[in-house]
C-alpha cells in the first residue's frame, strides 16, 4: 500500500460514493451549529418537510450575537435577540443539544466543541463558519461550509465535496521569546498570501508544531483559512490524547482504548507525497503585527509599514495604497511607533485558557496605558472564564485596567455591541483585519495575546520579549 | 434552485483583489433570519456614504459616487468582473445571496476563495475562473466600451465577446449538470440513501465511539 497523508486517511475513511469527475459524497460525523448561519437551513428543512438525519451528531451554541457585558439584561438589539431565539426554537423543535446563553458551557463554537470533546480525531467536522478549520488540530477533517450545505448535512449527513490538494507546512526549531502559534500562523500567511492555500488541505508538522499545546495547534489550524486553506490539520500524538481524556463527549470506558489505538494511526505515513511543501524555521519567526486590511499584510514587530513603491506588481501596489489610506498609516513608519486606542483579547483564534494565561502573565503588576480607551478580555467560553477565575487571572486583568467580559465572538466581528468607532485603532487577537471587520472604519492590527497585552500596557506596539 | 443556462448580460468591473465576504455583505445584515433581501446592502460600506443598519430605507441613503457599481453605466449589470481571491474570509452564504439579489448571476475572476466559490453554485450563480491576462483584457474592454456585454453559455462552456471571439472556461461536470437543470443538491443526495446507510453501518463498526 502506498504511503498516505493524514488528509488521505481522513478523506478515504469518509467517502460514501464518488462520481466520475471526482465529486464525492463525504459522511459528516459532527456538525456544529450557531445562530447566524443556521436559521435559513432550518427553514429549508421545514419547507421541504425533512428531518435531520442524525440529531445527535449536532451541537449548537449561540456565540456571534451574544452580549459580553450585563448579560442578565438579555440581548438589547431586537434583531440579534430574534436570531438567538430562533436558534433556541429550532434546537427545541428538532431535539438538538444546545448550550444556551446562560449555560456555563456556552462560548465561541470553536472553543466549545473541543472543550467538550465533541471534536475527536478521525472525525469529519463541519460548521457554517470558516474557522471550523480550528478543529483540524485534533487530526479531524474540519472545514467551514455555507448555509445551503448546513441544510444538506442536516438532511443527509453528507457533504458534496471534491478532494483538495495536500500541503505540508513544516516548522522546525524552537520559538523565540514572546513568539507564539499566532505568530507562526501569521508568518505562514505573510509568506504564501491569503490565497496561497486555496484548493489545499494544510497539514502542520515539524518539531515546533509537536511542541505546541492543543490550544496552540488550534490557533494554527484556525488561521489556515486566512491562508486560503479550508482545512488545517495536525497529526495525533500524546498531547492530543491527553487533552481529550475525560472530556464529556470523548469516548468513555471500554471504547476509549479502542479509540486511542485508532487515533494513533492518524498521521501522515513516512514518505507520503504532498502537492506542496513549505518549510519554516521557527527561530526566524519574530512577533508579528499586521499593518493592513488583509492578514497577509503583516510584518514583524521590528519592521516598518511597507512602502507601496516596493510592491511586487501594480495590483498589489493599489491594494497597499488603499490599505494604508484605510489604516491611516504612513509608509515606512516603524511598527513599534503605532499607537492604539483599543485592545481585544479573545475570539476562536485566541480565546482559550492558555491565551488568557499568556496575556495575564504580561498584564500582571502593570497598568493599561492611559491613552488606551478600552482593553477588553473576552474568554472563549463560560468554562474558560471559570477556569481563569479559579486561577485569579480575572483579578490580574481587572487590576491592570482591562475589562473582564462574558464569552462570545464579541469584537472579532462586532455583531454584538462590542465594536470600534470609525478611525479607532485596535490591537486584536482575532483573525481578520478586513475593512470594517471590527466596526465600520475601525482599524485592526492582528497580534498574539502576549503582544496585545503588551500593546495595552505600552499604548503602542512593542516587542513583548523586551517588556 | 434557479437554472443557469445562457446569459447575455452587462458587465460591471470591480478592480480590487482579495474582496472579502465582510465587504460583500457586512456583519450587521447577517442578523437576518431570511434568505432574501440582501441585495440593497451588497457592498454596503463602499456603496453608501452613511453607516447602514438593518431596517433602513436604503433608497433614501446617500450613495458613494466614487463606488464603481453606483455609476449609471453599470446599472442592471448581471456579470461582475473582478480580481484574485474574490470572496475570501467568512463562509457566510449571505455574500452570494446579496450578489444574486443585487442582480449578478456570473462572477469572473482569476481566482476565488474555496467556500465562496462553492456557495455560488448552490444559488444558481456561476463563478468563472479565467487567466489573469484575459481578465486584464476584459477590464480594458469594459472600461473602454459603455454598455459592454458578454454572453455566457454554460452548456458550451464559452463566453462570447461582442466581436464574436469566444473564451472557453472550466466547470466541474457535476456542478454544471446541477446548474443547467436547477437541481437541488439535497434531492440528488437523497437518491443515495442506501449508500449512506450502508456506509454508516461500516463506519459504526469501525469507530463505534462515534455512535456511543
Amino acid at each position: 500500500m502506498s504511503a498516505k497523508t493524514l488528509y488521505d486517511k481522513l478523506w478515504d475513511s469518509h467517502v460514501v460514493r464518488q462520481e466520475a469527475d471526482g465529486t464525492a459524497l463525504i459522511y459528516i460525523d459532527r456538525q456544529l451549529v450557531h445562530e447566524v448561519t443556521s436559521p435559513q437551513a432550518f427553514e429549508g428543512l421545514k419547507l421541504a418537510r425533512r428531518q435531520p438525519w442524525r440529531t445527535v451528531s449536532m451541537l449548537a451554541v449561540p456565540d456571534h450575537n451574544v452580549p459580553t457585558a450585563n448579560r442578565a439584561a438579555g440581548i438589547a438589539d431586537p434583531i440579534s435577540r430574534l436570531q438567538v431565539e430562533t436558534l433556541d426554537a429550532n434546537c427545541a423543535e428538532f431535539g438538538i443539544t444546545e448550550f444556551k446563553m446562560g449555560d456555563i458551557r456556552q462560548g465561541v463554537v470553536h472553543v466549545m466543541g473541543p472543550e467538550q470533546g465533541a471534536t475527536l480525531p478521525g472525525m469529519t467536522v463541519v460548521c457554517g463558519d470558516s474557522h471550523t478549520s480550528t478543529h483540524g488540530a485534533f487530526a479531524a477533517l474540519a472545514h467551514g461550509i455555507g448555509t445551503s450545505e448546513v441544510e444538506h448535512v442536516m438532511a443527509t449527513q453528507c457533504l458534496v465535496a471534491k478532494k483538495s490538494k495536500a500541503m505540508l507546512v513544516r516548522v522546525e526549531g524552537a520559538l523565540g521569546k514572546g513568539v507564539t502559534a499566532k505568530d507562526m500562523a501569521l508568518a505562514v500567511i505573510g509568506r504564501i498570501g491569503t490565497a496561497g492555500g486555496t484548493g489545499y488541505a494544510m497539514e502542520f508538522a515539524g518539531s515546533t508544531v509537536r511542541g505546541l499545546s492543543m490550544e496552540g495547534r488550534m490557533t494554527l489550524c484556525n488561521m489556515a483559512i486566512e491562508a486560503g486553506a479550508r482545512a488545517g490539520m495536525v497529526a495525533v500524538d500524546d498531547i492530543t490524547i491527553e487533552y481529550l481524556k475525560g472530556r464529556p463527549y470523548a469516548p468513555q470506558a471500554n471504547l476509549w482504548e479502542a479509540a486511542v489505538t485508532y487515533w494513533r494511526t492518524l498521521r501522515s505515513d513516512e514518505g507520503a507525497q504532498f502537492d506542496t511543501v513549505l518549510e519554516l524555521d521557527a527561530g526566524a519567526i519574530r512577533p508579528q503585527v499586521t499593518w493592513g486590511t488583509s492578514p497577509e499584510m503583516v510584518v514583524s514587530i521590528d519592521g516598518r509599514v511597507p512602502d507601496p513603491v516596493n510592491a511586487p506588481d501594480a495590483v498589489k501596489r493599489g491594494d497597499w495604497e488603499r490599505a494604508l489610506q484605510y489604516m491611516g498609516l504612513q509608509a515606512n513608519t516603524p511598527i513599534n511607533q503605532i499607537n492604539i486606542d483599543k485592545v481585544f483579547i479573545g475570539s476562536c483564534t485566541n480565546g482559550r485558557i492558555e491565551d488568557m494565561r499568556a496575556a495575564a502573565a504580561v498584564a500582571k503588576g502593570r497598568k493599561v496605558a492611559a491613552s488606551v480607551k478600552l482593553a477588553m478580555v473576552v474568554p472563549g467560553s463560560g468554562l474558560v472564564k471559570a477556569q481563569a477565575e479559579r486561577e485569579g487571572l480575572d483579578r490580574i486583568f481587572i487590576e491592570a485596567g482591562f475589562e473582564w467580559r462574558d464569552p462570545g465572538c464579541s469584537m472579532c466581528l462586532a455583531m454584538n455591541d462590542d465594536r470600534l468607532a470609525p478611525g479607532e485603532r485596535c490591537a486584536s487577537t482575532s483573525n481578520r483585519n478586513f475593512e470594517g471587520r471590527q466596526g465600520q472604519g475601525g482599524r485592526t492590527h492582528l497580534v498574539s495575546p502576549e503582544m496585545a497585552a503588551a500593546a495595552a500596557i505600552a499604548g503602542h506596539f512593542v516587542d513583548v520579549g523586551t517588556l | 434552485m434557479q437554472k443557469f443556462t445562457l446569459l447575455n448580460g452587462l458587465v460591471a468591473p470591480l478592480d480590487r483583489a482579495n474582496v472579502d465576504t465582510d465587504a460583500i455583505i457586512p456583519k450587521q445584515f447577517l442578523k437576518s433570519i431570511q434568505r432574501a433581501g440582501f441585495g440593497p446592502n451588497a457592498f454596503d460600506e463602499w456603496r453608501y456614504l452613511d453607516h447602514g443598519e438593518p431596517g433602513m430605507d436604503n433608497s433614501k441613503r446617500p450613495l458613494n459616487p466614487d463606488f464603481v457599481l453606483n455609476q449609471l453605466r453599470y446599472q442592471g449589470a448581471q456579470i461582475l468582473l473582478t480580481r484574485e481571491n474574490f470572496g475570501c474570509g467568512s463562509s457566510r452564504e449571505h455574500a452570494p445571496w446579496a450578489l444574486e439579489d443585487y442582480g449578478f448571476r456570473v462572477i469572473i475572476a482569476p481566482s476565488f476563495a474555496d467556500i465562496f466559490f462553492n456557495n455560488c453554485f448552490k444559488n444558481g450563480m456561476l463563478p468563472i475562473r479565467l487567466d489573469s491576462a484575459i481578465v486584464d483584457e476584459l477590464f480594458k474592454a469594459v472600461e473602454a466600451n459603455e454598455g459592454y456585454k458578454l454572453t455566457v453559455d454554460l452548456e458550451r462552456q464559452v463566453i462570447a465577446m461582442p466581436d464574436g471571439r469566444e473564451i472557453a472556461f472550466e466547470v466541474d461536470a457535476f456542478r454544471k449538470h446541477c446548474l443547467l437543470n436547477g437541481f437541488d443538491d439535497i434531492g440528488l443526495t437523497l437518491q443515495h440513501v442506501d449508500d449512506i446507510k450502508s456506509f454508516e453501518e461500516k463506519h459504526r463498526a469501525a469507530q463505534p465511539w462515534l455512535y456511543a
